[in-house]
C-alpha cells in the first residue's frame, strides 16, 4: 500500500468513514494532507485545477451549466503534523441549472499548534443548487486555530446551503466569517453547530444580504460552551428588496463558567420585506434535566444528552 | 405496609402551605389514583416524591422499601426505579425518540424501543428517528413520555394527568400501557381529575387542601365525581368544570 493510500485510509478512519467510498467512479473527490494532493477524481461536468502551495493548496472548481451530480463530492483536508499552517484557497463557480452537494471533512487529529485557513469565493449560477456540509474533527488538545471565510454570490433562483459542524474533539479557536449576497428568488441557509469546552474560543460571523425580490435567508447557530469556553456569535441579515424573507435563529447553551454573547442584526430596508429573529441563551433547561434524571441519568450525562441533541444534524 | 410510604409530609411553597401532614401508603404492584380539585396539592405530591428541585425542603419522610429517600437526588431515586411522567413533558430539540427512550431503557435494543412505542400506539418505524421536539403534538409527546417509562421498567411510576392532551381514540392505549406496567409488577400512581383514569385504579385517594380527605377502593372515591365532593374543611371549592358539572 502506498504512503498516500495509507494516509487516506487513516484520515477516513478518523472521520468514521469508509475510504472505499472513493472507489466509486461516480464519486468525485479531493483529498489533501497539508499541501499535498493525495487523491483526486473528477466526474463529467466537474472541473478542478489544484495547485500545491508552500503552505496549502489553491483549488479552482467549476461545474458546467446543466450538470447535476447525483452523488456527493467528497473533500478531505487533513493535517497530520502537530504544528504548521494549512491554507486552502477555493475558487468555485457553479454554472446555470446545475446541482452539486459537497461533503467536506477537515481533520487535525494530532494538532498542538496548527492553523487551518480557508478562503472561499463561491459563485452560484441561476437556478443552481449548491450544498456544502463541513465537519471538523480536531485533536483533544485544543491546539487548532481555524479561520474559514467565504464570500458567496447566489444567482437568481439559486440555492446555497452550508452546514458547519464541530462537535468532536476540542475547538481550540475557530473564527468563521461568511458573507452571502442573495439575488432574486434565491435561497440562503447557513447552519452552524459547535461545541466548546476548556478554554476554547468560538467566533461566528455570518452575514446575508437579501438584495433580490423574493430572496429568502435563514441563519441558524447552535453553540454549546462548557467549562471556560467562550463564544461570540454575530448574525446579520438584511433585506432590501420586496418580498424578501429571512429568519435568524440562535440557540446557545452555557454551562459552568462558559460565556456566550450573541449579536443578531436584522435590518429591513424595504416595506414589503420581512425578517424575524429568535434567540435562546442560557443553561440547560431544568425541566429537561430533571426529566432525564428522573429516568436515572446523572446530571452530567443528562446535560451531555441534551447538548448532543441540540447540536445534532437536523433531519431533512 | 406499602412499598412507598409518605409519612406526615408537610411542604410550604412561597410561605403557603401546600401539603399538610399528609400520609399515604402505596401498595406494591397496585394501581392507585390520587384525585382532587385544582390546587389540592396532587402534582406537588408527585414532584415531592420524585425529589424535583423546589420540592426538597419538607417535613416528614418518604420511605421506599423501608429506606428513607428524603435526602436522595432525583436520579438516585430513579436508580431505585422510581420515576415520573410529567403532565406536560419537556421537549428536547434535536434529540431523537430513539435516544430519549434508550437513555432510560432497561433493554436498550432498537426492537425493544420500537415495541414500547407500539404499546402506546405509535408506529415504531415512523417515530423512532423523529425528534422529541415541537414537531410532536402534545398527545404524541405524552405517548413518547409514557413509552420511556415503559422501557425503564420502573418499580414505581407516577403518571401526572396521563390522559391530558390525549385524543379519545388513544386513551384506551394509554390505559393498556398502565396495564402493562401493572403486569410487570410496577406500582402505578396516577394523578388525575378524570373519572376515566380513576376507573383504571384499584385504590384511590381523595386529596384536598394538601391532605387526604378520603381513601379506599375506587368505587368509594368515584362518588366524588358522580355525586358530591366529600365534606371536608377545604378552602379549594372545585369548579363545576373540574367535577363533571357538579361542585
Amino acid at each position: 500500500m502506498s504512503a498516500d493510500l495509507t494516509t487516506i485510509n487513516d484520515l477516513y478512519e478518523k472521520i468514521n468513514s469508509d475510504p472505499h467510498e472513493l472507489d466509486d467512479p461516480n464519486v468525485a473527490h479531493l483529498v489533501i494532507d497539508h499541501n499535498k494532493v493525495l487523491g483526486q477524481h473528477l466526474v463529467p461536468g466537474l472541473h478542478m485545477e489544484v495547485d500545491e502551495l508552500e503552505d496549502g493548496i489553491k483549488a479552482v472548481m467549476r461545474l458546467d451549466d446543466n450538470t447535476v451530480l447525483e452523488k456527493q463530492v467528497h473533500l478531505c483536508f487533513g493535517m497530520y503534523p502537530e504544528k504548521g499552517v494549512q491554507r486552502i484557497v477555493m475558487d468555485v463557480t457553479i454554472g446555470k441549472n446545475a446541482r452539486i452537494s459537497l461533503l467536506s471533512h477537515c481533520v487535525f487529529p494530532y494538532a498542538i499548534d496548527v492553523q487551518h485557513i480557508m478562503h472561499g469565493q463561491i459563485r452560484i449560477g441561476e437556478n443552481s443548487e449548491y450544498s456544502y456540509f463541513e465537519r471538523h474533527v480536531h485533536s483533544p488538545k485544543g491546539g487548532v486555530k481555524v479561520y474559514p471565510n467565504a464570500k458567496i454570490e447566489i444567482g437568481k433562483g439559486a440555492t446555497f446551503k452550508t452546514e458547519f459542524e464541530l462537535i468532536r474533539g476540542r475547538v481550540g479557536l475557530i473564527d468563521i466569517d461568511y458573507e452571502a449576497t442573495c439575488h432574486a428568488e434565491s435561497i440562503l441557509e447557513m447552519n452552524t453547530r459547535i461545541s466548546g469546552k476548556a478554554d476554547d474560543v468560538i467566533k461566528v460571523k455570518e452575514i446575508g444580504h437579501l438584495v433580490g425580490e423574493h430572496a429568502k435567508g435563514v441563519l441558524t447557530s447552535k453553540i454549546a460552551v462548557r467549562e471556560s469556553a467562550r463564544a461570540e456569535v454575530y448574525n446579520e441579515l438584511t433585506a432590501s428588496a420586496a418580498y424578501a424573507r429571512g429568519h435568524v435563529d440562535c440557540s446557545e447553551i452555557v454551562q459552568d463558567n462558559g460565556i456566550v454573547s450573541a449579536i443578531p442584526i436584522v435590518k429591513v430596508e424595504h416595506p414589503k420585506a420581512h425578517i424575524t429573529h429568535e434567540a435562546a441563551i442560557g443553561s440547560v433547561d431544568n425541566k429537561q434535566l430533571e426529566t432525564l434524571m428522573s429516568r436515572g441519568l446523572s446530571e452530567d450525562d443528562a446535560v451531555e444528552l441534551i447538548i448532543s441533541g441540540l447540536l445534532s444534524r437536523k433531519k431533512k | 405496609m406499602g412499598v412507598l410510604e409518605v409519612k406526615g409530609l408537610s411542604l410550604n411553597l412561597d410561605g403557603k402551605s401546600i401539603l399538610n401532614r399528609l400520609n399515604i401508603d402505596f401498595w406494591e404492584g397496585h394501581v392507585h389514583a390520587v384525585v382532587g380539585p385544582n390546587g389540592a396539592g396532587k402534582s406537588t405530591l408527585a414532584s415531592t416524591i420524585m425529589g424535583l428541585s423546589g420540592y426538597r425542603d419538607f417535613e416528614g419522610d418518604i420511605i421506599f422499601k423501608g429506606e428513607s429517600i428524603k435526602e436522595l437526588d432525583v436520579n438516585e431515586r430513579a436508580k431505585r426505579r422510581i420515576t415520573l411522567a410529567w403532565q406536560e413533558p419537556a421537549r428536547f430539540e434535536g434529540l431523537t425518540i430513539r435516544d430519549f427512550i434508550r437513555s432510560s431503557a432497561k433493554d436498550k435494543s432498537v426492537d425493544n424501543i420500537k415495541n414500547t412505542l407500539e404499546e402506546v400506539g405509535l408506529d415504531g418505524d415512523e417515530y423512532l428517528m423523529r425528534a422529541v421536539d415541537k414537531t410532536l403534538s402534545g398527545g404524541e409527546r405524552k405517548k413518547v413520555e409514557l413509552a420511556s417509562i415503559l422501557a425503564m421498567e420502573p418499580e414505581v411510576a407516577i403518571l401526572d394527568e396521563p390522559d391530558s392532551g390525549i385524543d379519545i381514540e388513544s386513551i384506551e392505549r394509554i390505559f393498556e400501557a398502565v396495564k402493562v406496567l401493572k403486569s410487570k409488577g410496577t406500582t402505578v400512581i396516577m394523578i388525575t381529575h378524570s373519572l376515566a383514569v380513576l376507573n383504571q385504579a384499584e385504590h384511590a385517594f381523595l386529596m384536598c387542601n394538601g391532605t387526604i380527605v378520603d381513601k379506599g377502593v375506587t368505587d368509594k372515591i368515584r362518588n366524588y365525581f358522580e355525586d358530591k365532593c366529600i365534606p371536608c374543611p377545604h378552602k379549594n371549592i372545585p369548579r363545576a368544570a373540574e367535577t363533571g358539572g357538579r361542585a
